[in-house]
């Protein structure tokens, strides 16, 4: 990886101008100046910088609405910014979405070459790399034929056996992998692979955290328009997914009956290191009544392992108390942690804090040993049997 | 405007023009039998009703030789004025999913609108120059000048192509505004009338006239290519402030086009 700057972004700022009623006409446009301009000015994208160096895999990844595609569509240079600027060093190609300019009306074969006449090939090239697209895509037999007889996966196909032959400095990808079935992504995966040894910059947008795992070489997090975080793309990924929780998360009921003026129990994460998730929990019971604390980690909403302090430790009142869970049990992946407060005498629910605290094992899952817990391999051959 | 030359020429936008043409030309006529044959067709059917109407039928008093093919320059070159106006309006908002999606220079777009109804001008003008010579009409030297006018009359459809291209973007009643205008100019435009009938009634009027550059225009084609006797505006005046107007109408009127889209053009892929 060079030090050579490949693109830099330089407190950018986009927003657009939303008419609450767009004026299209010339009618509506009388009106509005008559009445003064309606509009709002949704800001979508506030005061970001970064810089991507020449070779990067570089990702953007943030949920919907927080502003990545706008900021694409400004690398691209398809928008331009209301501040700030936008530098790239190099030739650029974007793929906001594959097969730009497909007709459906013309065949296959003219749309290779109006496809790649927007991809920046001229007809020369396209015809000397026109056998090679049509072998990867697999079409021979279709070519000659009108793209609107094309199944959408052939179609595909043929937009991104185009695609791959674009040869710049800089390529753009957006959610290229949100279409297609898994042989699909697999040819994509195996693209990037291509790209990242060519040492081409790439910058990916996209929902999938293990494709920006796998290929990344930094990412940065963005929401509501800001970098909330900008580095290596597990932390990132990482971050991304804890936000994703939170969102899914049910806010509890109203009208279900308020047990918390009388019993209440908090739960908060101290510290995560490596091996250790430290966590303290706060709890208030009725007049000194005898209670006890349970919690349940969970992953994918299963759970897998549940504690509690029973008689152990003997509460009541109100106070705190802290546990320390082992984490190298743990397999990576997302987990999740519900805690309770029972009613020592009859073992009966009275408070509960469901699924509000979340931790991350980081490392890239072993494929050959999935599942949620490490447990020790103590295998042992016991003899090869004689038939 | 010397960078934009440039970037006309550059090989990589010559390749996309190139293309966008030949997607316009292959889908206009798709599915039709004929296919490009229309684009003949069309100026021979209207040279034999032209023919008919003011041939027996309508029989207009004018001392011009060779009225019919007189008429048909008028309304070939008309036709391709609405052609190459009403393709480059329609240009950008109707290609606003590539304009989203890539980031190319849009005057591309607008050019390849103009140079479609260019190439039905020239099957059109085949046509013509065919009825030209039927019709026993002398060839002069000054002919030579024809592709001149026929510059003057591609760079003030491509000006105004490119303003309405940027108006369109945001307002979208400039359709129907365009059609009504290029109703009004119709008439304003001696076509399907002989400039003498507006001589006749007044001097001032008929000068006003061929002062507007399509009419100026279609007046010198007609000199150059068919007949002397045609009134154009060298002959109605001698000041040359007043010659010199419509090519200054035209030169106006390119610079500001160009501007305007170029102002405006930063915003199209989120406007479209």
């Amino acid at each position: 990886m060079s030090e050579k700057v490949a693109i830099s972004v330089q407190h950018v700022s986009k927003s657009f101008k939303l008419p609450h009623e767009k004026p299209t006409g010339l009618k509506q446009a009388i009106i509005h100046f008559r009445l003064g301009k309606k509009y709002e000015t949704q800001s979508v994208l506030k005061d970001i910088s970064f810089t991507i160096k020449q070779g990067e895999f570089f990702g953007i990844v943030g949920r919907n609405g927080s502003g990545k595609s706008t900021l694409l569509k400004l690398l691209a240079q398809i928008y331009s910014p209301n501040s700030g600027k936008v530098v790239v060093n190099g030739s650029l190609t974007p793929f906001i979405e594959l097969g730009v300019g497909f007709n459906a009306e013309l065949t296959g074969r003219e749309n290779v070459y109006l496809n790649g006449a927007l991809l920046g090939f001229d007809r020369k090239h396209t015809s000397a790399i026109y056998n090679d697209i049509v072998d990867f895509a697999g079409l021979h037999d279709f070519m000659d034929q009108k793209l609107k007889n094309y199944s959408s996966g052939m179609q595909v196909r043929l937009a991104f056996s185009i695609a791959i032959r674009a040869k710049s400095d800089i390529l753009l990808i957006d959610e290229v992998l949100a279409v297609g079935d898994a042989a699909f992504q697999q040819k994509c995966f195996k693209y990037f692979e291509k790209l990242k040894k060519s040492n081409t910059t790439v910058v990916l947008v996209t929902h999938d955290m293990s494709a920006v795992r796998r290929f990344c070489t930094r990412a940065i997090l963005i929401e509501g328009g800001k970098i909330i975080q900008e580095g290596s793309p597990s932390e990132v990924a990482s971050s991304y997914t804890v936000e994703n929780l939170e969102d899914t998360t049910e806010t509890p009921q109203a009208g279900q009956p308020k047990l918390e003026t009388m019993y209440k129990i908090t739960g908060t994460k101290l510290e995560q290191t490596k091996d250790k998730l430290a966590l303290e929990f706060n709890y208030k019971a009725k007049d000194g009544e005898p209670v006890y604390l349970g919690i349940s980690v969970l992953k994918d909403g299963l759970s897998i392992a549940e504690m509690n302090t029973s008689e152990l430790l003997k509460l009541n009142g109100s106070g705190s108390a802290s546990y320390v869970l082992e984490l190298p049990v743990f397999n990576p992946g997302v987990y999740e942690l519900s805690y309770a407060l029972f009613r020592l005498e009859n073992k009966e629910l009275i408070g509960a804090g469901d699924r509000t605290v979340k931790f991350i094992i980081e490392g890239l899952p072993d494929l050959t040993k999935s599942g949620a817990l490490k447990l020790s391999d103590n295998w042992k051959k016991v003899g090869p049997h004689e038939n | 405007m010397i960078m934009n030359l440039k970037n006309i020429i550059n090989h990589r936008n010559r390749t996309l023009l190139r293309e966008l043409v030949a997607t316009d030309f292959k889908l206009r006529y798709q599915g039709s039998a004929l296919g490009y044959l229309w684009s003949l067709f069309r100026p021979l059917v209207l040279f034999g009703i032209l023919l008919a109407v003011f041939g027996f039928i309508l029989k207009i008093q004018s001392n011009i030789e060779h009225y019919p093919v007189y008429l048909l320059l008028g309304i070939v070159l008309w036709s391709f004025f609405v052609e190459a106006t009403n393709n480059g309006l329609q240009s950008i908002v109707s290609r606003g999913d590539l304009i989203r999606k890539i980031n190319f220079p849009k005057y591309i777009i607008v050019i390849s609108g103009t140079i479609s109804a260019l190439i039905n001008l020239g099957i059109s003008m085949v046509v013509v120059f065919i009825f030209v010579l039927m019709s026993g009409v002398e060839l002069r030297p000054i002919a030579l000048l024809f592709p001149l006018v026929i510059l003057e009359l591609y760079v003030l459809s491509l000006a105004l192509a490119f303003f309405l291209s940027a108006l369109y973007v945001r307002y979208r009643d400039i359709t129907y505004i365009w059609e009504l205008g290029l109703q009004a100019a119709f008439y304003a435009t001696p076509i399907l009338y002989p400039m003498s009938l507006v001589l006749d009634k007044s001097h001032l009027v008929a000068k006003l006239l061929l002062i507007s550059p399509m009419a100026q225009i279609v007046q010198d084609a007609r000199y150059v290519l068919i007949t002397p006797e045609t009134d154009t505006l060298l002959k109605l005046s001698h000041n040359w402030l007043v010659v010199l107007a419509p090519i200054a109408i035209v030169a106006i009127a390119t610079t500001g086009a160009a501007l305007y889209f170029r102002k405006n053009s930063k915003y199209f892929a989120e406007e479209v």
